[in-house]
């Protein structure tokens, strides 16, 4: 009896659609859905709420999805328009990206809206893929891949992000004072939360920002250790905010 | 009174049909900018290919000593496919499969060009073709892309103009059927180009 019905949902499943069907827009909209439960609880969290502060310090929405298998669909496809689909990222900036990861299929997909494409290319986001997460992910450490590709995309996201090897355009002008003006923007960050006389929360959200573009500056991995545990996470303020996605970005499997 | 009452019930339903009018003339005219909207992207995506594919013949050129017979056929083919554009305003059958033509034709002399590098390891080992790579390989799921959302939009379209009773209407108004994006022909013979080969 249980295999007939095995075997019925199965051709059911089949005579309807062999695609991904994307997951309808969830009420609370926040920055990590992992539909395969492969992170445990702590490093869902760590990450989610990481993201969530980038989010709340940019509004560039990143979003993490972790599904078993894309169904035979090319992932970045389905990145696409499961992106466009939710609306991540802002509606006039189309600030959005979509990390889409498919467990069973072993590939991974960034999806980046149309207001991300010009800064985080195609190429760029190969990259990351190839060097930051893919090596993580080689030693079944997904959270690591996660968490240094997401480092990197903050990195690329605020001019900083070096490849390792180029290194022709170290020390150039134009680099230092794209650094001055951050530490300029971080500085006023700073104290524009003290003069609000913060309460715990909010000192601790400029404290993360500090912390992801310092540490990010300094380089691999080590972010992880400070970012568990607190913060408010929540979800995203105003939830997503119908950014659009034309299909660019990268894929990579490992 | 009762003399007037014809007179109002025909008011009445000129009205009704009035609004009707306006409401499905205005909804067409904005499902046909979306669907307008819609072709642009598409074309620019296409844009977008051709100019990487221009970097990508320079590179090609300059690392290796490429055989020269497939560089021609993708260079002809990438001047072809630049010099067939659609007016938006002007989206046919005919026009449309004219454009796909000199574009499915880059695309087969692309994917040759790409399984051809397979024999220049200096080149497959070169970080500005990598690179081109990648673009390459996100630019073809662009065109994807747009090309499904362009044939989503003329559907809404075509559904709203071809449908009893606003077929009527769409008639009179000249709201004629847009055509859809079709897969290529022979795409599915298309040679298979992994993009991946590191």
């Amino acid at each position: 009896m249980k295999t007939i019905l095995f075997l019925f949902l199965l051709s059911y499943g089949f005579a309807v659609s062999a695609q991904y069907e994307i997951p309808p827009i969830p009420k609370d909209q926040t920055s990590l859905y992992d539909y395969y439960n492969l992170l445990n609880p702590s490093q869902k969290k760590a990450l989610e709420n990481k993201l969530v502060r980038y989010s709340d310090s940019t509004s560039t929405q990143i979003v993490i999805a972790i599904i078993a298998s894309t169904e035979g669909e090319y992932i970045n496809y389905l990145g696409a328009q499961w992106a466009e689909q939710w609306g991540i990222g802002q509606e006039k900036e189309d600030n959005g990206i979509l990390i889409l990861l498919a467990r069973d299929d072993r590939q991974i997909g960034i999806n980046t809206g149309r207001g991300i494409e010009p800064y985080l290319t195609d190429a760029l986001s190969k990259r990351i893929i190839n060097r930051d997460i893919i090596p993580y992910f080689k030693k079944n450490d997904y959270y690591g891949g996660l968490d240094r590709g997401t480092d990197a995309i903050f990195e690329v996201l605020s001019g900083t992000y070096k490849g390792t090897r180029k290194a022709s355009n170290e020390g150039s002008p134009i680099g230092f004072i794209f650094i001055l003006i951050l530490f300029i923007i971080i500085i006023i960050a700073l104290s524009k939360s003290k003069g609000g006389g913060g309460s715990g929360g909010r000192r601790r959200r400029s404290g993360g920002l500090l912390e992801a573009i310092i540490l990010s500056n300094m380089g691999r991995g080590s972010y992880s250790s400070g970012s568990g545990g607190f913060g408010s996470g929540g979800g995203f303020g105003g939830g997503f905010g119908g950014g659009s996605f034309g299909g660019g970005g990268a894929s990579g499997g490992w | 009174m009762k003399k007037w009452l014809p007179l109002i019930i025909a008011v009445i339903v000129i009205f009704g049909i009035y609004r009707w009018a306006v409401g499905f003339n205005n909804t067409a005219v904005e499902y046909e900018a979306n669907a307008k909207t819609a072709w642009s992207n598409v074309e620019s995506a296409y844009q977008r290919r051709n100019d990487l594919i221009g970097n990508l013949v320079k590179t090609v050129q300059g690392a290796a000593d490429f055989e020269r017979s497939t560089l021609t056929e993708v260079i002809e083919a990438r001047s072809k496919a630049t010099s067939v554009n659609i007016d938006a305003n002007n989206l046919t059958p005919e026009s449309i499969s004219a454009f796909q033509n000199a574009q499915s034709g880059l695309s087969g002399a692309l994917s040759k060009l790409l399984v051809s590098v397979e024999r220049y390891p200096e080149l497959k080992a070169n970080q500005n073709f990598l690179e081109l790579q990648s673009q390459l390989e996100g630019t073809e799921n662009r065109i994807n892309v747009e090309r499904n959302r362009y044939n989503e939009a003329v559907n809404t379209y075509d559904i709203h103009t071809t449908k009893f009773p606003g077929t009527l209407l769409a008639g009179i108004f000249g709201f004629e059927e847009m055509p859809r994006y079709k897969a290529d022909p022979g795409s599915e013979k298309a040679p298979d180009v992994d993009f991946n080969f590191d």
